[in-house]
């Protein structure tokens, strides 16, 4: 049903959202991974209001009702998106967060409106139907916009090969409404993807197939360079893919794709885990050269050698932590990105207001393979699992951190247990820098044993909204 | 500011008794209370950001120049004026042709039940694309529109001052003109207002003003499909 006026969390352009109110709740995935009894993947409600007498702690639950999910990423219904000209529809609700289930391929729609402290599933699509409706399987990333909702997937509806791709969902009905891709030219292999709007154009990155994947990283397919490693553009309007950018068969594993929120431009960022060369980590600029799309390294984060005894089996052979950047995130006035370095432990900060030419304006350490990092407010107690999935506030001053990455390789890179944490810095957005909260630390048995992975903040976040104006 | 200003609902009362008025050809009265109407309407939906303005404002901020709104708002009318005008001329041409009763009946049911068409359908008018053409603009404009059934509202104005079941060729041609400037000085009335909106919330309001006044017409506009078929039922 439509309301009178415009959902009060739209906002026309990124300026706008910047003023809008600071959050008061987080929603966080979180999801079994065979440890212990079994138990159910949910979302867990963190109060993010510093003035709240219960801020940093998990407030409320959602629980899913089957077992083995696998929550990872989820999404908006609908966002400022609405708002764009062509197609406005500013009186939907931002009211439910689509919770995928990354191994099942079930999909859960979760009221988050009626009593944001305790959502409520309003909606399943079962894997059978959701595959059958789509052609795909593994869902992976949603994103809202002109035709509804968007989600990608990792593999076809059948078996645990490719091609993976988007499927569109009516933002209304919550139906399933097929492939969107009418001619996906050469991609193959599908992660995350988003989009310049207001230039017809969307941007789809690469990781692997399911089978690639859901046993862990497959070193031989590693080394062997199997994993994604290009980027696609397609006509948002025509469905059809219209270039690819392949950054070289090094670069492996071409992860989280973020465009610059300011419609009037044409870049943005993608992170890069791993360069079978050297095992660093990098960040590229995707952007516009006459008709065609470039992209170019901007920054590399060296591997940080190591004594062996001291790594996983799988990592013993190099003598050396790689520095695995599995999340990047732009900030809404696209000034700062934040890099997250999986097997480091290093949070980046770099100021990307000239894009090509990042300055590195803060970093911080928590958790990591080898440094095992202690948060301020724990000093004695090392951690596991490392800074992963970044959200930032609409206004930029807050940042939030969960520490998996990805059941099955969580346990490669961390054998002896992730654990569950959320970290908050507060962020000098004058001059860079980053400051751990010393407040803020859920974690262990407040995530009720579960993992804990993607963040998406009451009333939108960086990651979440689109828009049409600037 | 409310974005709404009650030009379509105000309107409504007017037409009822044109329906009642008789004669060969509209009157002088008659004619100007359907151009009115007209005006009125197309007050409406120009201020309506879904149908117009708020795409030529923009352009506007992409190309960071005022030129650039009048130019997408010309192609916008023209759209919503394709729309309109054949919704106009086939009005007229029916309420010339067919006995006031089976007018007042078919056009009670058409507003009634587009009108509650428009209120329960849960999806809303989609179009994907940002970067149009001239032409482009114009198509999307007339879908979105004919979808909103723009030129249906029309219908009860035209009807009620067409002559009826009386000399035929004479009410037709002198009902047709009528028709073809109601839908004319519609689209003006369409494109004046929507560009001066356009131009206010681009060098004076700002977009913020979306957030609070962006009141939902659509659901204005479908009550008053409703409305008005209801009136003329009466009428």
């Amino acid at each position: 049903m439509t309301t009178w006026k415009p959902d009060p969390t739209f906002y026309p352009s990124p300026g706008l959202a910047m003023e809008g109110p600071t959050e008061d709740l987080a929603y966080v995935a979180s999801f079994w991974r065979d440890e212990g009894e079994p138990q159910k993947d949910a979302l867990a409600v963190v109060d993010v209001d510093p003035a709240s007498d219960r801020y940093g702690s998990v407030v409320g639950w959602c629980e899913m009702p089957n077992v083995g999910d696998e929550l990872h990423h989820h999404g908006w219904n609908a966002c400022s998106s609405a708002l764009c000209p062509n197609n406005p529809h500013p009186h939907v609700e931002r009211r439910y967060l689509l919770m995928m289930g990354l191994r099942s391929s079930r999909i859960h729609f979760v009221d988050v409106k009626s009593d944001p402290r305790n959502p409520t599933i309003a909606k399943i699509i079962e894997p059978e139907d959701y595959k059958k409706a789509s052609g795909y399987s593994r869902p992976h990333t949603a994103h809202c916009g002109p035709e509804g909702i968007y989600v990608t997937n990792l593999g076809t509806a059948e078996g645990d090969e490719g091609p993976g791709g988007i499927a569109l969902l009516d933002h209304d009905t919550f139906q399933v409404k097929g492939q969107w891709e009418k001619d996906r030219g050469s991609q193959y292999l599908a992660y995350d993807f988003w989009w310049h709007l207001n230039r017809d154009v969307m941007v789809t990155s690469e990781w692997g197939t399911p089978s690639m994947i859901e046993n862990g990283v497959n070193p031989e397919l590693l080394l062997a360079n199997k994993y994604g490693h290009k980027i696609h553009f397609f006509d948002l309007r025509t469905r059809k893919h219209l270039q690819e950018v392949d950054l070289g068969a090094q670069h492996q594993m071409a992860l989280e794709l973020r465009p610059s929120h300011d419609p009037n431009k044409e870049y943005g960022f993608l992170g890069v885990v791993i360069s079978t060369e050297d095992l660093s980590g990098s960040i590229w600029c995707w952007y516009k050269d006459g008709d065609e799309f470039k992209a170019r390294k901007i920054f590399t984060v060296p591997a940080e050698p190591a004594d062996p005894d001291l790594l996983p089996p799988a990592l013993k052979p190099f003598g050396a932590v790689p520095p695995l950047i599995t999340d990047i995130d732009l900030s809404v006035d696209d000034k700062f990105l934040y890099v997250s370095c999986f097997g480091t432990g290093e949070a980046i900060q770099l100021d990307v207001t000239d894009p090509f030419n990042p300055v590195k304006t803060g970093s911080l350490r928590c958790g990591g393979i080898v440094s095992k990092a202690a948060h301020p407010s724990q000093p004695d107690e090392p951690l596991a699992g490392a800074p992963q999935m970044v959200e930032i506030s609409r206004d930029g001053k807050r940042v939030y951190w969960t520490n998996s990455l990805y059941g099955a390789w969580d346990d490669q890179f961390y054998p002896d247990g992730v654990g569950a944490w959320m970290i908050k810095a507060d962020i000098d957005t004058e001059n860079g820098g980053m400051s751990l909260d010393e407040r803020f630390f859920p974690h262990g048995a407040d995530f009720r044993g579960n993992r804990v992975h993607q963040t998406h903040l009451g009333g939108g976040d960086a990651s979440s909204d689109s828009y049409c104006f600037s | 500011m409310s974005l709404l200003d009650g030009s379509a609902l105000a309107a409504l009362p007017a037409h009822a008794q044109l329906l009642l008025a008789h004669g060969d050809v509209p009157t002088g009265g008659a004619r100007t209370g359907v151009l009115l109407a007209a005006i009125g309407l197309g007050a409406f939906h120009g201020l309506n950001p879904g149908m117009g303005w708020l795409f030529a404002t923009s352009f506007g901020l992409q190309e960071r120049n005022r030129a650039a709104i009048v130019r997408s708002m010309l192609p916008i009318a023209v759209g919503h004026e394709l729309s309109v005008l054949p919704v106009a001329v086939a009005t007229a041409v029916f309420a010339s042709q067919a006995t006031r009763a089976v007018v007042v009946g078919v056009l009670a049911v058409l507003l009634v039940g587009f009108g509650t068409y428009l209120l329960l359908r849960r999806r809303h008018f989609r179009w994907v694309g940002m970067r149009l053409s001239a032409r482009q603009l114009a198509w999307w404009s007339f879908l979105m529109s004919t979808a909103t059934g723009a030129g249906l509202m029309l219908a009860p104005f035209i009807a009620g001052g067409s002559g009826g079941d009386h000399v035929l060729e004479h009410a037709l041609s002198g009902s047709l003109w009528t028709a073809v400037l109601a839908a004319i000085v519609h689209g003006l009335s369409m494109l004046v207002v929507a560009t001066t909106v356009a131009l206010a919330v681009y060098s004076i309001f700002g977009l913020r003003i979306l957030r609070t006044a962006w009141v939902n017409m659509d659901r204005i506009w479908a009550i008053a499909f409703i409305g008005a078929g209801v009136f003329v039922w009466l009428g």
